[in-house]
């Protein structure tokens, strides 16, 4: 056995170049074979390393417009409807709380001039919103306090609003009327800077912005359903969060389902656990393609063997014991399916890198989509190339000798 | 002879073939005698059981019945490594045609033997360049099979057989491809390895070939005798 062992050593290098002469020497079949894992791995490549690209950027997205950030989103009670002006200044006024952002929503029409248009989102901020958002404001001014408390007819108006009704106008001091009232133009803002993804998650991007307490008359209520709550620097969110409902229980008198508090971190996690899912699933879909591929390895050894009977008798003849005949027929189709699966994560690479410029996502190499590509060709190699070669082993040399 | 060591020895070898439910009897009480430098023609026609006396002496099969003995060995107990090992080192092949592959080069042919027998890679070359020399090669090591001519190629193939220093050649129809002037050649090789000491057998259906040994068998219906009546059966 020690002896066979020394000679398996000494036939390997021969065992190599000859399976890399086999395969050579077909090489039109080699190639229609190996394409089959090659295409394989390309699919599991490029799906994971797109998914996790597009993941990515959303997370980034995220982090960069979310965190610190908690959502409130309030049904209200039978005896209260909604958060009154002074419920979030008692929220304001909360040692975790840096400030809050009330969102209220107008549907209406906005008008200019003769021009109607509908489907334009109309939504009430606050001057606290334009204060952590300093940078937006492009032209004229922001809304302030004073538009805040003296609920003043005032709006600032995104490109989108430009776009529809002031090409070649300065739209800065023209008149806008929203659902009939007349609001003057005192700037316009660069819409969403949160990012694209980010943006569906809250709420679409609005194209006229007004003050709350100015939406809130519109709307004929004094209430807020929806607000955001922007934590005070340091802030754990989860203490956070226990702190802000404590206190929303004591706003709403203990009632129960009077309001949900969302963070970004959780609405990431499920975005993570969603492209998680959509990874693996994509995966298995791939897996299939590589088995496709396993199974063509196996019909092309197959034939291989059976045309290669002569060649096993003599080797055999010659002293080959079975288990050496084994490893070269083994070592032939795993280094057929190595060759497919190393082409596979190439043009899965390259195509990622194609897809990943597309759409615009960050380009990262996914190094457990490599070793997973690798290892599923090499693990297809051995366990597809097995029986034929087990086959090949088993040949009595008498027979294949005749089969001259 | 009795100085001679004794290679093999077959006492009464019996081969049954299974064949459409019936048992088709081969080889019958087949015994034969070889020693260390002996030249034996084993002739018959086809169907005489010639060639299931090859595979037996090769140990590619194993007999039905009887002894037989490979240097000291009993072929009979041994498992199918054992058997190749006992190929690799005891026998060496000559196939009617040739039989080399053809993507090798002459010389990685003739190393072929010594891969299996786990020779290093410098001693092996060393080795198969020596053997083809011997048989006039020595200009044509790295040609491929289809590069040379029928009996070059079977000077590679003898090349082949001998270079693992086996105790038996056995050549099944060496000539049988080869124009008869070839095939004289070859003949004329095979008197020369005999007489550096080299036990051959060698099966043929040719009464003409077979005499070039120093011993001819008859193999008829699965019975053997030999001329000058000299089989021992020790």
């Amino acid at each position: 056995m020690l002896k066979s062992l020394r000679a398996g050593f000494v036939m390997m290098k021969e065992n190599i170049t000859m399976a890399l002469d086999n395969i050579r020497g077909n090489k039109v079949r080699s190639f229609l074979t190996l394409l089959g894992i090659m295409i394989g791995v390309m699919a599991v490549i490029t799906l994971i390393s797109t998914v996790s690209g597009v993941s990515g950027s959303i997370s980034s997205s995220f982090s960069s417009m979310g965190v610190g950030t908690l959502t409130v989103t309030v049904t209200g009670s039978d005896l209260k409807s909604g958060m009154t002006p002074e419920d979030l200044e008692k929220i304001t006024a909360l040692e975790v709380v840096d400030g809050v952002v009330p969102s209220i929503s107008l549907n209406g029409r906005v008008s200019y001039g003769g021009d109607v248009k509908t489907g334009i989102s109309v939504a009430g901020r606050n001057a606290y919103y334009f204060q952590v958002n300093e940078e937006m404001i492009l032209q004229g001014r922001a809304l302030n306090f004073i538009d805040d408390d003296n609920r003043s007819y005032v709006c600032v108006i995104s490109q989108e609003i430009i776009d529809e009704f002031f090409l070649g106008v300065n739209p800065i001091g023209e008149t806008l009327y929203v659902s009939g009232l007349p609001f003057t133009v005192v700037g316009r803002y660069e819409e969403d800077s949160g990012g694209g993804v980010a943006s569906i998650f809250s709420g679409g991007s609005p194209g006229v912005l007004i003050p709350y307490t100015t939406a809130m008359k519109v709307n004929n209520s004094d209430e807020v359903n929806s607000f955001t709550v922007y934590l005070a620097a340091g802030v754990d969110s989860s203490v956070a969060q226990t702190e802000l409902e404590n206190a929303l229980d004591v706003i709403f008198d203990y009632e129960e389902d009077c309001y949900t508090v969302a963070s970004m971190e959780s609405i990431e996690e499920t975005m993570n656990t969603m492209t998680t899912m959509l990874s693996s699933l994509l995966a298995g879909i791939a897996s299939i393609a590589l088995l496709v591929g396993g199974i063509g390895i196996m019909n092309m050894m197959l034939t291989t063997v059976t045309e290669r009977t002569v060649e096993i008798g003599l080797k055999k003849a010659l002293g080959a014991v079975p288990w050496q005949i084994q490893v070269q027929f083994l070592l032939e189709s795993f280094l057929l399916s190595m060759i497919g699966g190393l082409l596979g994560v190439a043009m899965g690479l390259i195509l990622s890198y194609i897809l990943c410029h597309v759409l615009g996502t960050s380009f990262v190499i996914n190094g457990g989509a490599i070793l997973l590509g690798v290892g599923f060709s090499a693990a297809v190699g051995i366990i597809f190339g097995w029986a034929p070669a087990r086959k090949a082993s088993k040949l009595n040399p008498i027979d294949a000798l005749r089969a001259v | 002879m009795a100085e001679n060591e004794v290679f093999f020895r077959m006492r009464e070898i019996d081969k049954d073939y299974p064949l459409a439910g019936e048992s088709v009897h081969v080889l019958k009480k087949v015994s034969l005698t070889i020693e260390e430098g002996d030249y034996l023609s084993i002739l018959g026609p086809s169907g005489s059981g010639k060639t299931t006396l090859m595979n037996i002496i090769g140990c590619l099969d194993t007999p039905t019945a009887g002894e037989y003995t490979l240097r000291g060995r009993e072929v009979e107990d041994l498992d199918e490594e054992e058997l190749a090992h006992l190929r690799n080192r005891e026998i060496g092949f000559i196939f009617q045609n040739s039989q080399l592959l053809p993507r090798l080069t002459a010389r990685k042919n003739v190393e072929l033997p010594l891969i299996y027998a786990g020779v290093r890679p410098k001693e092996r070359r060393a080795r198969a360049e020596a053997m083809l020399e011997r048989v006039g090669l020595k200009d044509r090591m790295e040609h491929l099979p289809t590069q040379l001519s029928g009996g070059q190629q079977q000077r590679v193939a003898i090349a082949r057989a001998m270079v693992g220093e086996p105790s038996i050649l056995l050549a099944d129809e060496p000539t049988g491809a080869l124009d008869q002037k070839t095939g004289a050649q070859i003949m004329k090789l095979f008197r020369e390895l005999n007489e550096e000491n080299r036990t051959i057998i060698m099966i043929t259906h040719d009464m003409n070939i077979a005499a070039h040994a120093r011993r001819v068998v008859h193999i008829v219906d699965g019975i053997i005798s030999e001329e000058g009546g000299r089989i021992d059966d020790a």
